[in-house]
């Protein structure tokens, strides 16, 4: 493996020791009237990979860019690498990566220039930044394309081409605001596959994401967002154990009129919950709870039998969908 | 270990470096038509009148040196600073790294006057070629050019980081540089403009860049104490800085 930049990284997120790399307590972030972030309590560990699950618009972005040192708190405590966001912000900043939403990168440049221009932003000499240019591409297989220009590089090539830059610095955490959104899944699963090595390696990884597999994924911990506060926070697993049953049975019919089937399936299994298309029956054991759903006088015309994830644990504290509008 | 404002200098000419050639040839078309078209066809008729202690030729091209530092400031500062907030989203990039708003703006301003002095050196060489050069104090052309340049530049990044469309940017650029061109002393001097529009020549930057650039290279007095003319280049140069501090704090800050 090549990665030594990356690998280093490990080093320098093992010097923080045990004082956690980012805390916040009651952080707040206001746009004018509209409440961003209603006050959320996070400690992130070095070495873990925390993730924040939630819905468009639920605050995971303003939460990143508090911690990315760009968007100053409104209100609250935040430390990141025990300094002060605010103050510190160019300190902290030398020691983050950041992979944003949106790839900003400069389409008119070869993808090897994009790395080693951004890297003389952290005072790195010219020989180190073609240096590490050279090991990052080789990283997100991209060694091929280092000559290209980056405008005619696949959304999946972009974004890997964004997380190099953001490994350039060697960083104690690495930021990933949605970093698989609108790649293609065979992008997706190449993204997954280097996020996963970098976690691998001891990397602190903080990733947004309304991806539930993402999330399970990539996710030692994290936590559930919705209107700007935590609703729940665990790993992917003891969430879904404390919240879910094991098994769902999701059954689809001819009808409309859901709800009248879901009131005749009172007491078969955990709970049911009612979505437009389907309804999702809660079992320990789906298995068993198909049989009785056709003793109730249902003839669902698809049954699916599956685990529970992480959909259905914020389905179950949202009373929605992660991906519904 | 480069400063950060280098750093981004650096991260502008890397791009430069693929397009100089061809800028260095579109920044130089308007003035050199002008140099040529107004300077020896409209010279021919302004020369038998003798109201010129130089030729036309002469008298005109320092003043388009100075116009191509307008010119370049106002193309380069303009619409590519709201394509790097809005569409490529640069200026995000740089502030996710440890960078502040006076590196990413210092680092542009060097990379605009380096491209104006390239511009105006080239200009000069011309001028050169067409004997219109007379004094050896015509070597600071570039220089001056360049603080034209930076005059413009800074209020342009400053209206650039302030708007969401290069509507503004456009109308001044395809409507407000030419009446510059035109009213600033380039082709003629500004006592022959109307009394009430000329306090707005010697407010602009080009008229007090004209006048440097003319004295300069014909070895001839300026119209205020030289110090004077480059006060109001500087002030606009300071001004335009703050405004674009900012500026482009109050839009990366969010």
């Amino acid at each position: 493996m090549t990665g030594t930049a990356a690998a280093s990284a490990v080093h320098r997120s093992g010097v923080a020791g045990t004082e956690p790399l980012v805390r916040a307590r009651g952080l707040v972030k206001r746009f004018g009237d509209i409440t961003a972030v209603a006050g959320i309590d996070v400690t992130i560990q070095p070495g873990e990979s925390f993730g924040f699950l939630g819905r468009n618009g639920a605050g995971k972005t303003s939460t990143m860019r508090m911690i990315g040192c760009v968007s100053p708190p409104s209100g609250g405590e935040l430390t990141v690498l025990g300094m002060d966001p605010v103050r510190d912000g160019a300190l902290i900043r030398a020691r983050l990566g950041v992979c944003p939403q949106d790839d900003n990168l400069d389409l008119e440049l070869t993808a090897r220039e994009n790395l080693t221009t951004y890297a003389r932003y952290f005072r790195l000499s010219r020989a180190e930044a073609r240096r590490r240019a050279d090991e990052l591409l080789e990283f997100v297989q991209l060694a091929e394309r280092s000559a290209s220009k980056v405008e005619p590089l696949s959304g999946g090539m972009k974004r890997r081409l964004t997380i190099a830059r953001a490994l350039i610095n060697e960083p104690a955490v690495v930021l990933l605001d949605e970093p698989t959104t609108g790649l293609d899944p065979q992008a997706r699963h190449l993204v997954w596959e280097r996020l996963f090595q970098l976690k691998q390696r001891g990397v602190t990884l903080v990733l947004t994401t309304h991806y539930m597999e993402e999330a399970e994924q990539l996710c030692d911990r994290l936590v559930i967002m919705d209107d700007g506060r935590i609703i729940a926070q665990d790993s992917p697993r003891a969430l879904i154990d404390e919240h879910c049953t094991k098994e769902v049975v999701e059954l689809r019919f001819a009808t409309t009129d859901l709800e009248s089937h879901a009131t005749k399936l009172a007491g078969v299994g955990d709970h049911v919950e009612v979505l437009p298309d389907r309804l999702l029956l809660y079992a320990d054991d789906g298995d068993a709870a198909v049989p009785a759903t056709y003793d109730r006088g249902l003839r669902p015309t698809g049954v699916l039998v599956r685990r529970s994830g992480l959909e259905d644990v914020f389905l179950h504290l949202t009373g929605r969908t992660l991906t519904e509008a | 270990m480069a400063h950060p404002s280098a750093a981004v200098l650096e991260y502008h000419l890397v791009g430069y470096r693929r397009v100089w050639l061809s800028t260095v040839a579109s920044s130089l078309a308007m003035p050199v038509l002008f140099f040529v078209g107004m300077g020896l066809a409209v010279g021919s008729y302004v020369d038998r009148g003798g109201s010129l202690p130089v030729p036309y030729l002469h008298y005109i091209a320092p003043g388009l040196v100075a116009f191509t530092g307008l010119q370049i400031a106002v193309g380069e500062g303009g619409f590519p600073v709201l394509t790097n907030f809005k569409w490529q989203r640069i200026y995000d990039s740089m502030a996710a790294a440890p960078l502040r708003v006076t590196h990413m703006i210092i680092g542009r301003l060097g990379y605009i006057a380096l491209r104006v002095m390239v511009a105006a050196t080239a200009f000069l060489l011309v001028m050169v070629a067409f004997g219109a050069v007379s004094s050896v104090f015509a070597i600071v052309l570039p220089l001056v050019a360049a603080l034209v340049g930076l005059a413009a530049a800074t209020p342009m990044f400053a209206l650039a980081a302030s708007v969401n469309s290069p509507n503004v940017m456009g109308m001044i650029s395809r409507v407000g540089l030419l009446p510059m061109m035109l009213f600033s002393g380039v082709f003629f001097p500004v006592e022959q403009l109307p009394n009430v529009v000329r306090p707005l020549a010697y407010a602009l930057p080009l008229w007090n860049g004209v006048e440097l650039c003319r004295a300069a290279t014909l070895a001839m007095p300026t119209a205020w104490p030289v110090m004077g003319h480059v006060a109001v280049l500087v002030a606009w140069a300071a001004v335009g800085l703050l405004a674009a501090c900012s500026r482009f704090r109050r839009r990366l800050g969010t």
